[in-house]
């Protein structure tokens, strides 16, 4: 792959947006036929969350026989390069650290991947407590964490495969805990038994955590500390205790990126991109893979990748060939979000002097005096900052059952010679092109 | 509440119609107030809320700064979030042509006792270090301030809540007469006067009113502090603004209490739909960074559009208007001032409509001034 | 044993590993406060992923910078807000 960071202008024929599992799954299927593919990412290194680079344990096997199977002349990586905006039909602005990008491009695939989801408890915003897939993000671009105290909880099938990493990195891993209950997960574990790779992979992790308690219908009522977290308190059923740690890591299960796809007016409903059997979004030409389509894990995320790579470079065959494993797949993701959907009583954890939207600062009780997102975003400013609501929105959708409302350009905080970039390709263009609202 | 009858029935929860409930119900009035949406979410809320007096007509400096001193007596109970602040307007004069308005605009100014500063090219420099060199200088008037709109509309209207206005927030008034409204759900509310406060909608209500929308865009950057010291205006934005016909932007950069740098501005006639448009705000950020190198590095986290609505003089229509059967009162036709002028625009309303005197002269305002109808254009 | 790039945190020198992330580096360096919210809080990095702009700091001049998702290179200079 041939690493680029410059600010200039860039053709292709198949653009990819996301060089995780499902993006880098898309082009090697892609180059079967087409003889070049475009994959910009906003990371300095290739790979999407579950393969992203590792200071400690070096480049993931995984990844590298993807990698070599995506040779430089034919594979433009853009690399630290954020999508931000969508001035045309056909084309993309990506923000580097050099400049603005134009990126053409004749067939797209998102393969935008997904977040994690917070949920705000008194104490959220304390130094130190961090996501779960966050926290392993950290590690892996080099935070030392040997002999750390670790609380994990939260829900999600995350929590274990980073219980997994942590302690294995030296890590002190106190207890894990899930808010889902005991009884969804039994089901859960016994589905397993329908699939031997994922048992396996499921026994492996047992083994891995041995030692580890982990709690089910376990969560965090507050986290506590002066500025870095000192200790989590938790709650199981009518028992309330709190357990000291250096590090606590917490997220309730993932969210799909929805950013982009909102931005090209792709179809969007229950919070994913809806896509068609071929991975097809509702707009032409645009595909859409990986956990932007639905969380469903690594497996459906590399089946969809490939059949999108397949779709946008004309194998139809190809693609066919893996509708069905894909299907079985995608039910595993429902099972999945059924498993870990939040349970109520997490409604309850914030008080009216929670913060909720941490980049304004706006806590709960100054929500609930509005009667709608619109009138709590003008007077409170409740996800106006940077982030774009992106921590907030799916919180307050949660405690105040508000709907997000549409993305404007930029779509992501963005330079304004790169907005002047997009504005100048945009220019001539129906203005609707550049701005739905 | 079908059936009940107020002495006034507003119509709009912008920043103007939140102005005259409170004004009216403090004077005594029986007050209702509809918004067909989210208070104060309309031009009110797409405004840079740049509070300044301002010198094009007389009638305009009476009523821009007879409310600069409303609001300066409204800014001690204003809630922090308000960002009320009196950040100063600093006029920038590029040339020697817009340094002689810099020397009209202050003579004006001073003899109407409005405090300014006249800045030569280093004062002006050391006051915005980030403008570019080679400007001519500015006129600072110290005394003008910004403020968060959509805030302050909202406590304008909790606080004529309080002394018991009564808000119908969320349904739409389908139409107006002299004694009342009708509303889309069928309701009606029947009041003595019915204020049409509903900005760049009001034709909508009360057809044949010269009141045009007028587009403008804004952006917005992460914060910043003390980048933009001052609300910047180049002078060339008069050169722009009174073309009615055509197209416009000026350098007009605020600096907000959260330390973001709000960047205006743009002028557009005849255009109804809000959705940004690449060549307004690619020339209008251009304009900005001709004046502001450095902005071109900082981070906009939002762009949008607003209307305004124009009058062919720039003046507001405030007072009643004739029809048929009754009279009907205007409270609109604010431009770009509306923020500004609100306050005024209320005492004024509800001066006329209990006969009282007002601070300044109120026929300027009057809706059946004669205005020349030169608004309309291809 | 990975090749050493030196920084400065907050005029203080520091010694990183090639590929450490600013805000690991941070975090190493014993600082958990990156940034003070609009408030007055501080805060350090949640999402680790570019998402939340929390873990905001200002490199080599530049403000507002996610330290998450940059690199460590030589000579570069951090300023958190602690
Ligand atoms: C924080 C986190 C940690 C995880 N850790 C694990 C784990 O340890 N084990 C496990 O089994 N599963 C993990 N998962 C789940 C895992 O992500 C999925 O199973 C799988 O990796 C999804 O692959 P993907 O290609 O769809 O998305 P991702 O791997 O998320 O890749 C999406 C890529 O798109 C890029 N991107 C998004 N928007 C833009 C844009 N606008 N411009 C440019 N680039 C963009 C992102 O930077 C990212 O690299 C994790 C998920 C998250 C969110
Ligand atoms: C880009 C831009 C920049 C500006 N900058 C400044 C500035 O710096 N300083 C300044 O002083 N002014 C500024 N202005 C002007 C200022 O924003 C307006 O003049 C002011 O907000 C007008 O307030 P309003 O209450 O009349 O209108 P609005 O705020 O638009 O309120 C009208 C209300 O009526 C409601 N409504 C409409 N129809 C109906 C109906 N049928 N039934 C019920 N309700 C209805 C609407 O929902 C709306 O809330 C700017 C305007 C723009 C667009
Ligand atoms: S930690 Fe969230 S953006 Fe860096």
């Amino acid at each position: 792959m041939a690493e680029r960071l410059m600010g200039d202008s860039v053709e292709s024929d198949i653009c990819i947006i996301g060089a995780g599992p499902a993006g880098l799954s898309a082009a090697v299927a892609a180059l079967e036929r087409a003889s070049s593919v475009t994959v910009v990412d906003e990371n300095v290194h290739p790979g999407g969350q579950i393969w992203r680079h590792d200071q400690i344990k070096g480049e993931n096997p995984e990844l590298r026989v993807l990698m070599n199977r995506l040779p430089r002349e034919r594979v433009n990586l853009i690399s630290s390069a954020t999508v931000i905006a969508a001035p045309a039909k056909g084309r993309l602005i990506a923000e580097t650290p050099h400049g603005a990008t134009p990126i053409s491009y004749q067939r797209l695939i998102l393969a935008t991947g997904a977040r994690e989801r917070f949920l705000p408890f008194p104490g959220w915003t304390l130094q130190n407590v961090t996501g779960v897939g966050g926290l392993q993000a950290l590690v892996k671009g080099g935070l030392k964490i040997a002999d750390q105290r670790i609380v994990i909880a939260g829900s999600g099938p995350l929590l274990l495969a980073v219980a997994a990493y942590l302690k294995q990195v030296g890590a002190r891993v106190v207890l894990i805990a899930e808010q889902a209950p005991r009884r969804r997960l039994i089901r859960f574990g016994l589905s397993l038994f329908s699939n031997p790779a994922r048992l396996g992979q499921a026994l492996t992790l047992k083994r891995q955590l041995s030692g580890i308690p982990y709690l089910t219908d376990c969560y965090p009522v507050a986290a506590d500390g002066e500025d870095k977290v000192r200790r989590v308190i938790l709650q199981q059923g009518a028992k309330i205790w709190q357990v000291e740690c250096d590090y606590f890591a917490c997220s309730f299960h993932l969210l799909p990126n929805l950013e982009l796809a909102s931005l090209l007016n792709c179809g969007i409903e229950a919070g994913r991109v809806v896509v068609d059997n071929s991975q097809r979004t509702s707009e032409p030409d645009i595909y859409s893979a990986g956990e932007a389509t639905g969380v469903g894990g690594l497996e459906l995320s590399i089946l969809e990748g490939r059949i999108a790579g397949y779709m946008a470079s004309g194998n139809l065959p190809g693609a066919a060939r893996l509708f069905r494993r894909r299907d079985r797949a995608r039910r595993f993701a429902r099972l999945l979000d059924q498993t870990f959907a939040s349970t109520a009583v997490l409604r309850e954890l914030p008080s009216d002097q929670t913060i909720v939207c941490r980049c304004e600062d706006v806590a709960l009780g100054s929500l609930r005096e509005h009667r709608s997102w619109k009138a709590a975003k003008l007077q409170s400013r409740c996800g106006m900052g940077p982030c774009q609501g992106r921590i907030c929105g799916p919180a307050v959708e949660m405690l105040l059952g508000w709907q997000p409302d549409s993305v404007r350009p930029p779509a992501l905080a963005a330079r304004l010679d790169t907005l002047l970039l997009t504005a100048e390709l945009a220019e001539g263009q129906n203005t609707q092109e550049w701005s739905k609202e | 509440m079908s059936g009940e009858t107020f002495d006034v029935l507003i119509i709009g929860g912008g920043i103007v119609g939140a102005a005259c409930a409170l004004e009216a119900v403090r004077s005594g009035l029986k007050v209702c107030v509809c918004e067909k949406g989210v208070i104060g979410a309309g031009a009110t809320a797409a405004g840079m809320g740049h509070l300044v007096v301002m010198d094009d007509s007389e009638a305009q400096f009476a009523l821009t700064s007879r409310s600069l001193q409303l609001w300066r007596d409204l800014a001690d109970s204003l809630p922090v979030s308000a960002e009320y602040q009196v950040s100063g307007t600093l006029w920038v004069g590029a040339d020697d042509e817009e340094m002689a308005e810099v020397g009209r605009k202050r003579s004006f100014y001073e003899s109407r006792n409005v405090r300014v500063e006249v800045l030569d090219p280093r004062q002006l420099s050391e006051a915005e270090p980030h403008l570019r060199s080679g400007l001519a200088g500015g006129l600072l008037v110290p005394d003008d301030a910004v403020v968060y709109s959509p805030v302050v509309a909202k406590f304008l209207i909790d606080r004529a809540n309080d002394a018991g206005a009564v808000l119908r927030e969320g349904v739409t008034v389908s139409a107006i007469h002299p004694h009342g409204a009708l509303f889309v759900d069928g309701t009606t509310v029947s009041a003595g006067v019915v204020v049409n406060a509903t900005g760049s909608w009001s034709p909508g209500l009360t057809p044949g009113i010269p009141v045009q929308r007028r587009k403008g865009h804004l952006a917005i950057t992460d914060r910043y502090p003390g980048f933009v010291n001052h609300q910047l205006i180049e002078l060339g934005y008069l050169k722009n603004a009174h073309a009615v016909t055509s197209d416009s932007v000026a350098f007009n950069v605020q600096p907000r209490q959260t330390g973001q740098v709000l960047i205006g501005s743009s002028r557009q006639f005849g255009v109804d739909d809000p959705a940004i448009e690449a060549p307004m705000l690619k020339w209008m950020l251009e304009r900005a960074v001709e004046y502001m190198p450095d902005l071109t590095g900082l981070k906009i986290i939002r762009t949008w559009t607003g209307f305004r609505a124009a009058t062919p003089d720039s003046l507001p229509l405030i007072g009643p208007v004739e029809v048929e059967d009754g009279r009907l009162w205007l409270a609109t036709g604010h431009e770009g001032l509306g923020i500004t002028t609100s306050l005024g625009t209320a005492e004024l309303l509800v001066d006329q409509i209990l006969g009282r005197q007002s601070q300044i002269p109120t026929a300027p305002y009057f809706p059946d001034r004669s205005l020349r109808e030169d608004i309309h254009h291809g | 044993m990975a090749e050493k790039v030196t920084i400065l945190i907050d005029g203080t020198v520091h010694e990183v590993e090639c590929g450490t992330t600013v805000a690991a580096a941070v975090l190493n360096a014993g600082r958990s406060l990156f940034r003070r919210s609009v408030t007055g809080a501080g805060r350090g990095p949640l999402c680790g992923m570019g998402i939340c702009y929390e873990c905001r700091v200002e490199i080599d001049g530049v403000l507002h910078s996610r330290s998450c998702l940059v690199p460590c290179r030589s000579g570069m200079e951090v300023r958190t807000d602690g």
